[in-house]
C-alpha cells in the first residue's frame, strides 16, 4: 500500500506500507548494518520509529535466540527494503510476518538516506507513516505537526517488569539487584555470565528494598525515553549511592549522572548504532561500541567527585563515569552490545571485580 | 602518540609488473603509501619495476627506482639512499617476500635499516601456514582438517586424514599459485608435484575440502596500542572452492546474523594480536558452514591486499593510507576520516548501499585451457558496483565487465546449451552467474541450483527475482510501461537498453518514458558512514529513490569528464588508468574542475581524491549521460575526455557525439578517421604512405579472393579491436577457413580485415601528441621482437635502436603528417612495420595508448597531461613541448600468465597475451634489457647450455647466434635440423633427439638439469606438438625460453651486462 512518513516539521517522504497499517514515533536511525530483530525489540526503543540506514533488511529472517525482549517495542521500522524470503538455518519466519503479528508498522521503499540526513541536520523528531487509507495527506501534516517531542517522556513504566524475578545462578558468590527500566536480555545474559545471581526489580522499586542486606551491589539497566522525565527513579538512585558497588548502562548511567547532581541534555540525532568509537581515557584505548541514546549526561553539570571515563571520539560526550572514591561506575554505551562488537564487554567482569573488592 | 621521530626517509617496496592474483590494486596502495609518507615530510624512496604504474610517476616520489625487485638492487639502492625504514606492505606478495628475503639475508640489519609496517616474525606467522595453523590452534580458533607436507610421501600420508576431494594449497605463492583440488590420486599426484615446485619453500598445505562452505573476509587495520578496527566485511557469492579473487563478492556481508558476524570480528581481532601485525591493514578469510553455523579460519594476509582495494572503495576508509599512518607511529584516532573531515579514523565504516564485485575473465585469450575455476586465481581484472539494493548492484557490476551484457537480464540470451546446465552449475567456470540466471528463467527451482552450487539461496532468490521481473516487463510495450512496474526495474538495476529489449523498442524510448514520468537517477555519497556525518568528498554513485535527494551538487565552476577505462583485462590495463590520472591532475591544475566516471576498484582513478568528483559507475552510454545531464545542470560543462581510458571510452564517444555531448581533444570526425579502415586507407592513400596490401571482406568467398591477391602469409582479424582480440595469421586457405568460421562466431556483424603480413619486418610504435598545428613526437619505440607479435607482447626498446636514422626520421615526418590530415587533438598512437628500408603503416589509435606511461617515464615529460590541456585548448606551444628526447636506454618488458594455464602453449603471436610490464633502464641496450628480463622473472643463465631450435627463416643469422653464445662460454646443443646447419657455419653442437624421435630427448635434459636456456622460434604446425612440449616444460621449470630470434641476439647482449654488476639510477637522476 503506498504511504508517506510525515515528519513534525512537515516533511514529507514517499514510500510503501508493505504490512496494510501505519503507526507513529520518533523518528530516529541507526547505522548498525546488521541486527534488526535485537533493535526491534531493544525496549530502549519504545516510542520509536527505527530507521535502519543499511538498505536490505530481513536477509537472515527471525531467530528465537535473538529477542532483546518477548516482544517488538520499536513503534516502526522504516527501511528501504524488506525481505520476504529469507534464509537462514536458523530462522524460524520472516521479519515482515513477525512485525506484522506485533502489530509494528513497516514503511518501506523510503530514501532512508534522504532521512537520514534530515533527522541529522534537523535532529530527531516525531512523525507517522499515513497511508493511503488513512485520509489525505493535508490531513496526515496536521496530525504530524501535533505529535508530542521525546523530550520529557518518561516511558520506563511500559517497558519494566511488573514484578519481581530472580535469575539464579548455581554457586554464584554475589547477588546484584537490577533495577530494570527496560533492561535488554543481553545485559541480563552477561551479568549472568559474569556469574552473579539475579534478582530483577521494576522501574520504581523503593532503594530500600534494592539495599537489602542479600545484595551485594545494584544494577541499572538501559531504557527508553527521556532520563530528566525520571525525578522518582532519579531519587531513589540518589539513595543508592554510597551503599553498594554499582553499575549502570545507557539510562542507568544518565541516572547516576542526575543522582550525581549533574543533568542530561537532548543529543540532537543521538548516537544510534554498532560501529562507535569511543575513547578509554584511562588507557587511551578505543573501543568500537554498540550505542543507542538520544540524551547524554553533561559533562559540566558533574560535580568534581566523578570523572569522566570514557568519551565519544566524534563528537566528545561523555560515555563513561566514575566516582572518585566510591565503587560506582557507569557506561552510556552498550557493553553487551547485541547487535555490536565485544570491546567493551570486559564492563561486566570490571563489575565483578568491583563487587570482590567491596565484599561487605 | 603522535608519529616516530626516528623516521626520516622511507623505501616503499611496490609489487613488480600486473600479473594474475597481484594487479593495480597495490598501484593504489603503493600511491596511496606515497602521499601518506610526504604529507609527514618524509623523505620517500620507491623501487618498482613498472612503468605503467602512477606510483612510478616521478612526481609521486623524491626517488623512483624502476628497477627489478630482485635483492642484489635493493642492497645498491639501501646503501646509495640510506634510508630509515622499508615499508614492505603496500607492494603485494612480491614486496613482501623481497622483505623477507632480505631480511634473511641479514640486509637490513647489516645497514640499520627497520622494517614498518610489519615485523619479520609476524609476516612469518601469517604468511607461513605451517606456523599459522599451530597460532590458531593456541588461540583456540578452529581450521580445517589436514597438515603440511613437504614431499609426495608426506602428502601421502595426510591424504589418509583428509580424504576426497583434497584441497592442495602451496606456501607463498602470488594468488594462490599452483594450488588446486584433488578428487582422485592421480589428480592429487599431479597437484603435488606442482604445488611443490612451484611454492619457493618446497612446502605444501592439503586439507579436507570445505567446499560449498559460505566464504567471507573481513579487512582489518590495527594501531601501535593495539586498537582493532574491522573495515569492511566482504561475502563470496560463490562458495568455497573458488578462489576470492575470481568469486562475486558482496559488501558488506549480507546473510550473516550480528552473533555469527561478531564471532568473526572476534577472531579477526585475536588473529591480528596472535600474529602481531603491528600497524596496518590485514585480511582475514573464514568459512562458515551453512548446516551447524561453524566458522574455521582460512587464512590471514599481514599486507595491504586486492580486498583491501576493494574494501577502500567499497566503505571510502582509505587503507592503505591510514595502513602507512599507522606505521609511522599515528594511533587510528589521531588520524582524520578523510572523508567526513571532521571524524577520526578510529571508528568502523558502515555502509548504506550494497556493493557487489564481479572478476573479469579472459579465457578467450588462452582457448586450449579449462575454463574452470579453483583455488588458483584465474581472472586479470574485476569491477565494482554501488547500488542501493544487492539486484541493482549486481546488474550494474555486470554491465560494468564490458563483455556486451547489458545487464544481468538479457545476458547470453539464447548463447547457452541448456543441455549442458548441470555441468556448467556442477563446475564454477567464469560464467556460471549466467547460467544461473537462465536456469531460473527456464523453470529450475531455486532449491535445485542451491544443491547444485551451494550458492546461498537467498542470492538465488534475488536473482530469480530479476528474472521474474524481466517476465513482467515483457508482457508491455514501451508506451504502456505502468509507472510502478518501471520503477521497480530501475530499482532492480535494469538498464533503459534491458528495459527496451523486453518490452520491444530502443532505449532512447524507454528514457523518453521514464522523463515523461519523472524517473530520473539520484546520486548519493559513499561517506563511510551512513549519513550520519557530513560528507565533504563527493565520492558518488547513482541510484534510484523517490524524490530527489540528490547529493551530487554539481558546482558552478568549469569542467570537464574524463572517462575511465573499466576493468583491467589482457590489452587494456593500468597503463590507462595512470592516463586518466595524469590527465585529471592536468586539468585540476588547469583551474577546471576533473570529474572522473570509472567502475574499477582496484586503481588510482578510483581514489575519492583523485579527482574534484568521482561518479563510480559503468561506463556505459546511459550511466555516462546520466552524469552529464546531472553535471550539466550547473557550472559549465566543457565537455568529455573520450582519449585516456582506452578503448572503452572511445567506443561511447560515437553516440555522446551524435547527441551533441562535447568530445574534448580529437573530434569524432578524427577518431572515425583513424578507427575505420576504409576511411583510414584513403587517408594513407592521399599523403602516399605506404601501406601493405590488405582487403574487407564479408564473406568467406572475398576474403579468399583477397587473401590470393595479397598473398599468403596473412593477417586476419576482426575491425576495432583491441589487444589483438581475434587475431591470428594465417598461411593457407585452410587456416583462413578455419579462423572465419571461429572468429564470425565472435563477431557477426563485422567485416574482417586481411592484411598482408610482413614477415621479419621491424615493428614501430609511435606516440604523439598534436595540438591540431603541430605535432610533438613523445616516442618511437622499436620492437624487439619482429612484426607479427603483438605490440603488447613484444619487448620494446626507447630510443629505437638499430632503426636507420633515415628510416626514423620518415617514420616520424609521416606520423606528423598522419595527426594533422586525420584532425588529432591530442594524443595518437601508430604501429609500424619497416620491410626492406620501407616503413609500412600498420594502424592508427587516436587515444593514449599502452606505452604513453613508458615513454613519459623514459623521456621524463607528462604526455598525457599535455594532451588533456590540449583538449582544454592550450596549443604545444603554450605549454613549450617539443619532441620526446630519451633521458637513458629504456627497454619495455612483458609479463605472461602462462603459469596460470597449465597446458596452454606460451607461443607469441598477434593475439596480445601478457599481462603487464616492466621497465628497464640502463646505458646501453644490453644493461636496459638485462634489467628488463630480469624484472619480467626470466634471469638468463650466465652459463651452461643452450638449446637452439629454429625455423628455416631464422637460418640466417644463426651463425650469429652461435657465436655470441660461443665466444661467452655457452654449449650449444640442438635437433637434427639446426645442428646440421650449425656444424656447416663451423660450430660445434650436441645433437638431441626431438620429442617424437627417441630419448634421451629435449624435454629429458630440460629435466635433467642439462639445459640453461631455450631458443626456439616456431617451426610451423608440424613440430607443433614437440616445440609446445618443450616450452611447456621450460615454463614449468623456469628455464628461459625466447621464441624470436631478433629478442635472442638481443639477449647474449644482456648477459654480457648481467656477469658484470647492475647500476641502479632514479628517474629523477636521469
Amino acid at each position: 500500500m503506498r504511504a508517506h512518513l510525515i515528519l513534525k516539521d512537515g516533511t514529507i517522504f514517499r514510500g510503501r506500507a508493505p504490512l496494510g497499517f501505519g503507526g507513529g514515533g520518533e523518528a530516529v536511525f541507526t547505522t548498525a548494518m546488521a541486527g534488526y530483530q535485537e533493535i526491534l525489540t531493544d525496549p530502549s526503543f519504545a516510542g520509536q520509529m527505527v530507521t535502519m540506514t543499511f538498505p536490505e533488511q530481513g536477509i537472515y529472517g527471525i531467530h528465537a535466540d535473538l529477542n532483546e525482549a518477548v516482544k517488538p517495542w520499536a513503534t516502526a521500522l522504516l527501511c528501504r527494503r524488506l525481505n520476504s524470503q529469507p534464509d537462514h538455518v536458523l530462522s524460524e519466519g520472516e521479519l515482515g510476518g513477525w512485525l506484522k503479528k506485533h502489530r509494528i508498522p513497516v514503511f518501506t521503499e523510503l530514501d532512508t538516506r534522504a532521512l537520514t540526513q534530515h533527522l541529522r541536520d534537523q535532529g530527531s523528531q516525531p512523525g507517522i507513516i499515513w497511508t493511503e487509507g488513512d485520509g489525505s495527506l493535508e490531513a496526515g501534516v496536521a496530525k504530524a505537526k501535533a505529535l508530542p517531542d521525546m523530550s520529557g517522556q518518561a516511558l520506563c513504566a511500559e517497558v519494566s517488569c511488573r514484578d519481581r524475578y530472580e535469575i539464579v545462578k548455581e554457586g554464584a558468590a554475589y547477588r546484584v539487584a537490577v533495577l530494570d527500566g527496560g533492561i535488554k536480555q543481553s545485559i541480563l545474559d552477561q551479568l549472568s555470565a559474569a556469574g552473579l545471581h539475579l534478582e530483577v526489580f521494576p522501574w520504581d522499586t523503593p532503594a530500600t528494598e534494592l539495599l537489602a542486606s542479600r545484595f551485594h551491589g545494584v544494577f541499572l539497566s538501559n531504557g527508553p525515553g527521556d532520563p530528566g522525565a525520571l525525578p522518582g527513579m532519579q531519587a531513589e538512585v540518589g539513595r543508592l549511592i554510597g551503599q553498594r558497588p554499582i553499575f549502570g548502562i545507557c539510562l542507568g548511567h544518565q541516572l547516576l549522572g542526575h543522582a550525581f547532581g549533574g543533568t542530561t541534555f537532548k543529543l540532537k540525532f543521538g548516537h544510534r548504532g554498532a560501529n562507535q568509537p569511543v575513547q578509554d581515557l584511562e588507557t587511551g584505548r578505543i573501543e568500537i561500541t554498540a550505542q543507542n541514546h538520544g540524551f547524554a549526561v553533561d559533562e559540566q553539570s558533574l560535580p568534581p567527585e566523578i570523572m569522566v571515563t570514557h568519551r565519544h571520539l566524534s563528537d566528545d560526550t561523555v560515555e563513561g563515569l566514575r566516582h572518585r572514591t566510591l565503587p560506582i561506575f557507569s557506561l552510556q554505551h552498550h557493553p553487551e552490545a547485541s547487535p555490536g562488537p565485544h570491546d567493551a564487554r570486559s564492563a561486566f567482569g570490571k563489575f565483578l571485580k568491583l563487587l570482590q573488592e567491596h565484599k561487605q | 602518540m603522535p608519529k616516530r621521530s626516528d623516521i626520516h626517509s622511507v623505501l616503499v617496496l611496490g609489487s613488480g609488473p600486473i600479473q594474475i592474483g597481484q594487479a593495480c590494486e597495490f598501484d593504489y596502495s603503493g600511491t596511496q603509501a606515497l602521499k601518506a609518507l610526504r604529507e609527514e615530510g618524509i623523505r620517500t624512496i620507491l623501487l618498482n619495476s613498472n612503468p605503467a604504474s602512477i606510483m612510478t610517476d616521478p612526481a609521486r616520489a623524491d626517488r623512483t627506482y624502476i628497477e627489478p625487485l630482485t635483492l642484489a638492487v635493493l642492497e645498491k639502492i639501501l646503501e646509495v639512499e640510506k634510508p630509515d625504514a622499508v615499508l614492505p606492505t603496500v607492494g603485494g606478495q612480491t614486496a613482501l617476500n623481497l622483505a623477507m628475503e632480505a631480511h634473511k639475508s641479514g640486509l637490513f640489519a647489516r645497514l640499520g635499516v627497520q622494517l614498518i609496517g610489519a615485523q619479520p616474525d609476524a609476516i612469518e606467522r601469517g604468511e607461513d601456514r605451517e606456523v599459522f595453523k599451530k597460532l590458531m590452534d593456541e588461540l583456540g580458533l578452529e581450521t580445517c582438517r589436514g597438515g603440511f607436507a613437504h614431499s609426495l610421501e608426506e602428502a601421502r600420508e595426510l591424504l589418509k586424514v583428509t580424504g576426497f576431494p583434497a584441497i592442495i594449497r602451496p606456501s607463498f605463492t602470488l594468488g594462490g599459485s599452483g594450488g588446486g583440488i584433488a578428487y582422485n590420486v592421480e589428480e592429487f599426484e599431479t597437484i603435488v608435484l606442482r604445488g611443490l615446485d612451484l611454492s619457493p619453500t618446497r612446502q605444501l598445505l592439503i586439507e579436507e575440502s570445505i567446499l560449498g562452505w559460505k566464504e567471507f573476509e573481513l579487512e582489518v587495520v590495527r594501531d601501535l596500542d593495539d586498537n582493532v578496527e574491522v573495515i569492511c566485511s566482504i561475502e563470496n557469492i560463490d562458495p568455497m572452492g573458488v578462489h576470492t579473487g575470481d568469486s562475486i563478492t558482496v559488501a558488506p556481508a549480507l546473510t550473516l546474523t550480528d552473533p555469527e558476524y561478531q564471532r568473526m570480528r572476534e577472531a579477526a581481532k585475536a588473529i591480528m594480536r596472535g600474529v602481531g601485525v603491528e600497524t596496518g591493514g590485514s585480511n582475514v578469510q573464514f568459512a562458515l558452514n551453512p548446516e551447524d553455523a561453524r566458522i574455521i579460519v582460512i587464512e590471514m594476509n599481514p599486507r595491504v591486499s586486492r580486498s583491501s582495494a576493494l574494501a577502500s572503495k567499497a566503505t571510502g576508509f582509505p587503507i592503505a593510507w591510514v595502513a602507512t599512518k599507522l606505521a609511522l607511529g599515528y594511533r587510528l584516532w589521531e588520524l582524520p576520516n578523510a572523508i567526513t573531515q571532521k571524524t577520526k579514523a578510529a571508528f568502523e565504516p558502515v555502509l548504506d548501499y550494497v556493493v557487489v564485485k564481479i572478476p573479469r575473465f579472459t579465457f578467450e585469450k588462452f582457448p586450449t585451457a579449462q575454463a574452470v575455476l579453483g583455488t588458483q586465481m584465474k581472472s586479470v581484472g574485476e569491477v565494482m558496483a554501488i547500488g542501493r539494493s544487492f539486484q541493482e548492484s549486481l546488474q550494474k557490476a555486470v554491465r560494468s565487465l564490458e563483455e556486451g551484457h547489458p545487464g544481468l537480464a538479457g545476458a547470453l540470451e539464447g548463447k547457452l546449451d541448456l543441455s549442458r546446465l548441470r555441468e556448467h552449475l556442477l563446475i564454477p567456470g567464469p560464467q556460471r552467474l549466467f547460467w544461473l540466471y537462465h536456469a531460473l528463467k527456464a523453470g529450475h527451482t531455486v532449491e535445485e541450483l542451491h544443491r547444485l552450487t551451494k550458492v546461498t539461496t537467498w542470492f538465488l532468490r534475488e536473482i530469480e527475482e530479476i528474472v521474474i521481473l524481466e517476465g513482467r516487463l515483457r508482457g508491455f510495450s514501451v508506451d504502456r510501461l505502468p509507472e510502478e512496474l518501471l520503477e521497480k526495474a530501475k530499482r532492480a538495476g535494469f538498464s533503459d537498453g534491458q528495459i527496451a529489449t523486453f518490452c520491444g523498442g530502443s532505449d532512447f524510448e524507454v528514457k523518453k518514458r521514464r522523463h515523461a514520468l519523472g524517473i530520473h537517477p539520484v546520486y548519493k555519497r559513499v561517506d563511510t558512514c551512513a549519513g550520519e556525518f557530513v560528507a565533504e568528498t563527493p565520492y558518488l554513485y547513482g541510484t534510484w529513490e523517490y524524490g530527489d535527494a540528490s547529493e551530487a551538487a554539481p558546482s558552478d565552476r568549469p569542467k570537464a569528464i574524463v572517462l575511465g577505462s573499466g576493468p583491467n583485462r589482457i590489452g587494456q590495463g593500468v597503463e590507462f588508468d595512470c592516463c586518466c590520472v595524469q590527465a585529471v591532475e592536468a586539468i585540476r591544475a588547469s583551474g577546471v574542475e576533473a570529474i572522473l566516471i570509472n567502475c574499477n576498484p582496484e586503481t588510482v582513478s578510483t581514489d575519492f581524491d583523485t579527482s574534484d568528483r568521482l561518479y563510480f559507475e559503468p561506463l556505459t552510454h546511459e550511466h555516462v549521460k546520466s552524469v552529464i545531464r546531472r553535471e550539466g545542470a550547473n557550472g559549465k560543462l566543457l565537455g568529455v575526455f573520450a582519449q585516456f581510458g582506452g578503448q572503452t571510452p572511445l567506443k561511447l564517444a560515437g553516440r555522446l557525439d551524435a547527441e551533441g555531448v562535447t568530445l574534448l581533444g580529437t573530434p569524432m570526425q578524427a577518431i572515425n578517421d583513424a578507427e575505420d579502415r576504409e576511411r583510414f586507407g584513403q587517408v594513407l592513400q592521399k599523403l602516399a604512405i605506404p601501406v601493405a596490401k590488405w582487403g574487407m571482406a564479408s564473406s568467406l568467398e572475398q576474403a579468399r579472393t583477397i587473401a590470393h591477391d595479397i598473398h599468403y602469409p596473412v593477417m586476419v582479424r576482426p575491425s576495432f579491436v583491441l589487444g589483438g582480440r581475434g587475431m591470428a595469421v594465417v598461411f593457407d586457405d585452410e587456416g583462413l577457413e578455419k579462423y572465419l568460421r571461429e572468429a564470425a562466431a565472435v563477431n557477426e556483424d563485422q567485416p574482417v580485415l586481411l592484411d598482408r603480413y610482413l614477415d621479419g619486418a621491424q615493428e614501430l610504435d609511435v606516440d604523439l601528441v598534436c595540438d591540431g598545428h603541430r605535432v610533438a613526437i613523445a616516442g618511437v619505440m622499436a620492437h624487439i621482437e619482429e612484426a607479427g607479435v603483438h605490440s603488447g607482447d613484444s619487448f620494446g626498446v626507447f630510443p629505437p635502436l638499430g632503426v636507420e636514422a633515415s628510416v626514423l626520421e620518415t617514420v616520424k615526418a609521416q606520423s606528423r603528417q598522419l595527426a594533422l590530415e586525420i584532425g588529432v587533438r591530442g594524443l595518437m598512437n601508430l604501429q609500424w612495420a619497416v620491410k626492406d628500408g620501407v616503413p609500412y603503416c600498420l594502424e592508427a589509435n587516436p587515444r593514449a595508448s599502452r606505452t604513453v606511461p613508458f615513454i613519459s617515464k623514459a623521456t621524463g615529460q607528462d604526455w598525457a597531461g599535455i594532451a588533456a590541456r590540449i583538449g582544454l585548448g592550450q596549443t604545444l606551444d603554450e605549454q613549450h613541448v617539443q619532441d620526446g628526447v630519451a633521458l637513458a636506454v629504456a627497454v619495455k618488458g612483458v609479463v605472461f600468465p602462462f603459469a596460470k594455464f597449465p597446458g596452454v602453449d606460451p607461443v607469441l603471436g598477434p593475439e596480445m597475451k601478457s599481462t603487464g610490464e616492466v621497465m628497464g633502464i640502463g646505458d646501453t641496450f644490453g644493461e636496459a634489457y638485462a634489467k628488463a628480463l630480469v624484472a619480467a622473472g626470466i634471469p638468463l643463465p650466465l652459463s651452461g647450455t643452450v638449446f637452439i631450435s629454429v625455423n628455416d627463416a631464422d637460418k640466417g643469422k644463426l651463425k650469429e647466434l652461435a657465436g655470441k653464445l660461443t665466444s661467452m662460454g655457452f654449449g650449444l646443443c640442438a635437433t637434427e635440423g639446426t645442428a646440421r646447419h650449425l656444424e656447416t657455419v663451423g660450430y660445434k653442437v650436441r645433437r638431441i633427439f626431438k620429442v617424437n624421435e627417441g630419448r634421451p630427448h629435449a624435454v629429458d635434459l630440460l629435466k635433467n638439469g642439462e639445459i640453461q636456456w631455450v631458443i626456439n622460434t616456431p617451426l610451423g604446425r608440424d613440430a607443433f606438438f614437440d616445440e609446445g612440449a618443450i616450452r611447456r616444460e621450460s615454463l614449468r621449470l623456469k628455464i628461459p625460453c625466447l621464441t624470436n630470434m631478433n629478442a635472442a641476439l638481443a639477449a647474449c647482449e644482456a648477459v654480457d651486462t648481467l656477469r658484470s654488476s647492475l647500476t641502479v639510477r632514479a628517474l629523477q637522476s636521469l
